[in-house]
């Protein structure tokens, strides 16, 4: 195994433990919220096809990162997007 | 200082970005700030990568982000809340779908420059490809399970399982030939068909009823495939964000899991919910319901000390949670203290109870949880079920034998008295039969939901 191999994977786990620490801490009423959050982190993916689209080595390949990139763009956007709309939604009894 | 060195920082402080952002969603007060948090981690890592020497043009990304964005835009704006499920459902599957494609891109590449793919290039490349591939297609069953367009009953029998378990065997020879032994483009395309086809299967065999529990877990393989996608490009950033949402999805499953007191392989594989109605047995006539009206209910509820009431996902079939909301605020003006206690399973995806409560305005320190209830269950003056039924059945606490054994619920029937408001007797989606609406401290308000908590709040109005 080479060593960039081996480091992703020392940082994939030790990431894991810290999502496991944080994540148990959300109260369940944030579930929602969490879930569409989390979701829209999951659309770091839109660093992979911008440097497929960018790069352009081939039309095919320029077209197979545009499509990444719009669903991953779709899904980082309206999931901060949609988060931040639910999350004004709850107030204390104060206002 | 290099430009590679300054975009490797840049990920690093998008990574905690995240981190932060996740933590501050642990309460109502910070998290709208940690969600813009992570929202700016997106925007750096977005902006490092623009500097990458390997970005020769800019046009198709401009035009990428702008139709992604204003889709996104679009989607996130007009949603219903009801139907936050079938959103997240569509954004996981376009999650797992980019990561899936930068797998394709770069086997692409391998293949078409005939250079040798090293065996973990290959791994990681396999693994998103499949990872995103049966996120996508499963995501979107998943979806039209959610919005009705696919059957909600379990579509399961022998040969579609052995069918499935070809079809992964398939997949895992695929890949392991084409890392092993010979780059072959067929080969791969061969695996991202079945692959495709396996997560509808995956999905396709479970009810209705339990897409919360696969969208949690769909949620869970998106973040993954993120990871995935990080192992092919050497990303850091892509691995870390993965991770999290990995981890994020699989405390989601399992939190919804252990509410129902089931297992994840039974929740996947056990065709649950296909049942029909089992209960109703040959007794039904020995038992008596107590009905009760409006006045009367209004009196009871005006006159306690502590109201608890036990929305379902009823209440959100009848559009009645704005008239929870105002029985509340009559009742909280007369000096009754009320709570909303939510279990972890109402609504379609995990907490989604809680927003549609928050979206009629309920403050968030009036939403509790089942444990913070229970013990003290005893003291409690009222409860009042809307719109719920498995969730409150003692059987699950009381009869070893009943199909919901051992799944933990909110013991209305230990409260001081418990006011049910149903259209009928009838059994939920267990299929099985309530003895809390034969109980002595029970009264049944039978009825629409919006229309008994509005007649409920016109009495309170004239006490």
């Amino acid at each position: 195994m080479t060593g960039t191999l081996l480091v992703g994977l020392y940082v994939f786990v030790l990431a894991m433990f810290v999502g496991f620490e944080i994540i148990t801490k959300v109260p369940p009423k944030l579930h929602t919220p969490l879930m569409s959050g989390s979701n829209a982190i999951s659309g770091i993916s839109i660093v992979g096809a911008l440097l497929v689209v960018g790069a352009g080595e081939s039309p095919a390949m320029r077209w197979i990162g545009l499509v990444a990139l719009i669903m991953a763009t779709v899904n980082a956007v309206g999931g901060f997007m949609v988060t931040d709309r639910m999350l004004q939604m709850f107030k204390s009894k104060d206002g | 200082m290099s430009i590679s060195t300054v975009i490797a920082i840049t990920y690093l402080v998008s990574a905690a970005l995240f981190i932060l952002g996740l933590k501050r969603l642990s309460h109502p007060e910070t998290a709208p700030g940690g969600n813009r948090m992570a929202a700016v981690g997106m925007l750096l890592a977005v902006a490092a990568t623009l500097l990458d020497e390997k970005i020769l043009s800019f046009t198709w990304i401009v035009i990428g982000v702008l139709v992604g964005g204003l889709i996104g835009t679009v989607m996130a704006r007009t949603v219903k809340m009801t139907a936050m499920p079938e959103m997240v459902a569509v954004f996981n599957g376009f999650g797992g779908a980019a990561s899936g494609l930068v797998a394709v891109a770069e086997f692409l590449r391998i293949s078409g420059s005939g250079e040798t793919m090293a065996a973990d290039a290959g791994v990681s490349i396999m693994a998103g490809t499949i990872i995103g591939t049966v996120t996508f297609s499963g995501s979107l069953i998943a979806f039209g399970k959610l919005q009705g367009s696919v059957t909600g009953n379990p579509v399961q029998n022998a040969g579609l399982r052995l069918l499935a378990i070809a079809l992964g065997l398939g997949v895992l020879g695929a890949a392991g030939y084409l890392i092993m032994a010979e780059i072959d483009p067929r080969v791969y395309w061969g695996l991202v068909g079945a692959a495709l086809i396996l997560g509808v299967l995956f999905v396709i065999a479970i009810g209705g009823g339990d897409m919360p529990v696969v969208v949690a877990l769909l949620n869970s393989y998106s973040g993954l495939a993120a990871s995935a996608a990080g192992f092919v490009l050497g990303n850091n950033a892509l691995i870390i964000s993965g991770a999290l949402v990995g981890a994020s999805g699989l405390i989601l499953t399992s939190i919804m899991c252990r509410a129902m007191n089931r297992s994840l392989s039974n929740v996947l594989f056990s065709a649950f919910g296909s049942a029909t109605a089992a209960g109703s047995s040959a007794d039904d006539g020995d038992k008596v319901a107590t009905p009760i009206e409006a006045e009367d209910t209004a009196m009871i509820l005006a006159y306690a000390n502590q109201v608890v009431f036990v929305p379902g996902y009823g209440l959100a079939v009848a559009q009645a949670q704005h008239k929870i909301r105002e029985l509340a605020d009559l009742l909280t003006a007369r000096g009754v203290s009320v709570r909303y206690c939510v279990h972890p399973v109402a609504g379609r995806m995990p907490g989604h109870m809680n927003v549609l409560l928050a979206e009629a305005n309920v403050p968030y320190d009036q939403l509790c949880e089942p444990d913070d209830v229970n013990p003290d269950m005893e003291n409690i003056d009222v409860t009042v079920v809307v719109g719920a039924n498995d969730v409150v059945n003692p059987l699950a606490r009381d009869d070893a034998s009943s199909p919901i054994a051992g799944m933990p619920i909110i013991e209305c029937d230990r409260a001081k008295s418990c006011i049910v408001i149903k259209r009928s007797l009838s059994a939920g989606y267990a299929g099985i039969d309530n003895p809390l609406f034969y109980k002595s401290n029970n009264r049944m308000f039978f009825g629409d939901a919006a229309d008994a908590l509005g007649r409920i709040a016109e009495e309170v109005k004239e006490l």
